[in-house]
């Protein structure tokens, strides 16, 4: 026989020779006694003395059996202890009421030492089962409140990142879940130095604390890149980067970046394995679908990695809607997708753009009965915006060595201009003098919009005013990187001037091409005006900057920032 | 030779378990009794004759007497139904059956000693 830890048994049997015999029993197979005569004693005894076991008559003066079984039962909560109820009684509505008072098996007598025995040892083996259940239970709870505030700060950090970026301004609205960072779900908005704004949302394969860890380092990619003036592509490269680097190989980022550009009334888009996005054309009506072009963030090495985005025009009031896919994959009681034609269905429905949200959301309940919490939708608008500065924050002061006598030339050759943008670098420099720093919107503008017509229009030779349409916007897009991708020669040169005057400084720049140059005079006849898809950029570059002109045949532009000491 | 009032199978068993507390259990068995026998005499409520007779069938049955055990099982299941004349009848044979399965036991008494 298994040798058998000691228990602590109760006997609760009004009749004396019956409980000296049975003490005698039980004692003898190595467990402890404690007796009592009735019932209201056994409710004591267990009270003072918390038995394993309790061998209980049903018939006792003062309080019978089945009255003391209930209140042992209810003393002893949630641990099991079990009762043998000792009973001659045979009829069957009699013993039902042992079981219906909380008894778990009976003996009947005259006693049988070898079945009492293997009822203990059967008890006994129940409520370890039972202590084992409950201590695992409160392990599991004591492991999900230990999770549940680990998520509370983790998530408390990530939106310290995260809400540094400017998913509260008015062009942007989004529906997601507080806790969607641990389905995997991301979502990053912040302004370019120039004023644009970039949009990511993600999905990361998996859920919980794994799901969410890639998050912080994508984020940080995210704004620091934006906020120093990198394009999408350059993000995108280092994002994809540094996933491959740090993540296991089941795991990536499905995402969706925008580039909205008020100034070029343009969105760029880089779809990475998440569902169709939405360019909603108000005039129209027309909805664009944005696919997925690549392969998530995360999979491929940078080599493979492909960083070609689409641009499409858009105008004021437009709108890109993005989705994750909890959206789309979300199931019905029958394992019925929603499914994307549901989702257009939903599109064709809506008749107030504003609440979009809302339908989707009332469809998906309709379809489910219930709501998930992993479905993440974010939509941007093209507004009418002021010029945005660039976070001021973004550059720690350096101290008083501040550069204010120097220049410095650069020329980006072929090579280089196919993969290179040379922006963040120069803005960088330039900002490393305190004065310029409060304009770093307009300066970085400016900079760009001269680098580009010089790349674009002058080494590549792209018409601007193919981006008249639609088609032609897109056709534009297609040359460029055509062009781009077998570049051989050709050059872009920086010019950069500091020299100090007066209370404060000037900044030169110039910016020279390799191009054909253009006819200054027919362009600088045009109004200034920024609201047309082509040309723009020199009005742009008028409206910023000082002393904006053109020489050369136009293949060499210069324009100047000033500034003041602050007092 | 099988004895109609103790089973003698049932006595060994008992002398096993209680080993050095046979003749305590043997004892306390016979003052148990008589006290249930006096409550059965005193009184004529059915509910009260049918608790005790219940009582007691249970620590005859474990101490291998079995006719009494019978004698109580039958008082125990009629007390509600019968007359008092029958009951008082029924409780007289208990009576007299105790008689006959108490010299056994006190037999058994003097056995321990002389083992």
């Amino acid at each position: 026989m298994q040798a058998q830890e000691p228990l602590t048994v109760l006997i609760a049997e009004d009749s004396a020779a019956d409980r000296l015999l049975l003490s005698t029993i039980v004692r003898r197979q190595g467990h402890e006694v404690l007796t009592a005569s009735n019932g209201a004693e056994a409710v004591d005894t267990f009270e003072r003395q918390h038995p394993d076991l309790v061998l209980m008559d049903a018939m006792m003066p003062v309080m019978d059996g089945f009255e003391a079984a209930r209140q042992i039962k209810a003393l002893a909560g949630e641990a099991l202890v079990p009762i043998i109820f000792l009973t001659s009684l045979t009829e069957s509505e009699a013993l039902a009421r042992c079981l219906e008072a909380g008894g778990d098996d009976f003996l009947a007598k005259p006693y049988n030492q070898v079945i009492l025995a293997a009822k203990i040892k059967a008890m006994d083996r129940l409520r370890r089962l039972q202590a084992t259940v409950l201590q695992q239970r409160d392990l599991i709870a004591k492991h999900h409140d230990y999770l549940l505030n680990e998520q509370r700060v983790a998530k408390a950090v990530f939106d310290k990142v995260a809400h540094s970026g400017c998913l509260s301004a008015p062009s942007i609205r989004y529906l997601q879940s507080p806790y969607a960072l641990f389905n995997g779900d991301l979502l990053l908005a912040a302004y370019t130095p120039a004023g644009d704004m970039h949009v990511m949302l993600g999905d990361f394969t998996g859920h919980g604390l794994p799901a969410a860890v890639g998050a912080m380092p994508l984020a940080e990619v995210f704004y620091g890149m934006t906020a120093k003036g990198y394009g999408l592509a350059e993000t995108l490269r280092e994002m994809n980067a540094k996933l491959k680097r740090i993540l296991p190989v089941d795991m990536f980022c499905c995402a969706t970046l925008l580039c909205l550009s008020f100034q070029r009334r343009s969105v760029e888009v880089w779809n990475g394995g998440m569902p169709d996005g939405y360019l909603h054309r108000m005039a129209s009506g027309e909805r664009v679908p944005l696919p997925a072009r690549h392969l998530p963030l995360g999979i491929l090495s940078a080599q493979a990695f492909d960083d070609r985005t689409d641009v499409y025009p858009m105008a004021v009031d437009d709108r890109v809607f993005l989705l994750s896919d909890g959206v789309i994959d979300t199931c019905d009681a029958n394992d019925q997708l929603f499914g994307v034609e549901r989702l257009q269905q939903v599109f064709a429905a809506n008749r107030e753009p504003d609440r979009l949200f809302e339908d989707i959301e009332q469809a998906l309940r309709d379809f489910r009965g219930q709501a998930r919490d992993d479905v993440s939708m974010v939509e941007v608008s093209l507004l009418e915006s002021a010029q945005t500065q660039g976070p001021a924050s973004a550059y720690p002061e350096s101290g008083p060595s501040c550069p204010l006598d120097w220049s410095a030339s650069f020329e980006f050759r072929g090579a280089t201009l196919r993969r290179f943008n040379p922006l963040p670098f120069l803005l960088q420099l330039l900002l490393e003098v305190h004065g310029l720093r409060s304009q770093s919107g307009a300066l970085y503008s400016v900079l760009a919009e001269l680098y580009s017509n010089a790349l674009e229009h002058g080494v590549l030779g792209l018409d601007s005013s193919l981006k008249r349409d639609a088609a032609g916007f897109a056709r534009y897009y297609e040359l460029r990187g055509a062009r781009l991708a077998s570049l051989q020669d050709g050059f872009v040169r920086v010019h950069l001037q500091v020299q100090p005057q007066g209370e404060g400084g000037c900044l030169v720049i110039r910016v020279e091409d390799s191009g054909k140059g253009f006819d200054v005079a027919r362009i600088m006849e045009r109004p200034l005006d920024t609201v047309r898809l082509s040309g723009r950029g020199i009005s742009l570059v008028r409206q910023l900057g000082r002393n904006a002109s053109w020489s050369d045949q136009g293949r060499s532009a210069s324009v100047e920032f000033f500034w003041e000491i602050e007092a | 030779m099988t004895d109609p009032h103790v089973d003698r199978d049932v006595l060994d068993t008992l002398r096993e378990v209680m080993e050095d507390g046979y003749q305590e259990l043997l004892e306390t068995f016979l003052a148990d009794s008589e006290s249930r026998l006096h409550e059965l005499q005193a009184t004529t409520s059915a509910k009260a004759l049918s608790d005790v007779a219940h009582s007691f069938k249970g620590s005859a049955s474990n101490m291998g007497a079995v006719r009494l055990a019978a004698l109580c099982q039958d008082l125990e299941s009629n007390a509600k139904d019968k007359s008092p004349e029958t009951l008082a009848q029924l409780v007289a044979e208990i009576h007299g059956e105790f008689a006959n399965v108490r010299s056994v036991y006190e037999d058994e008494k003097l056995h321990v000693h002389t083992h």
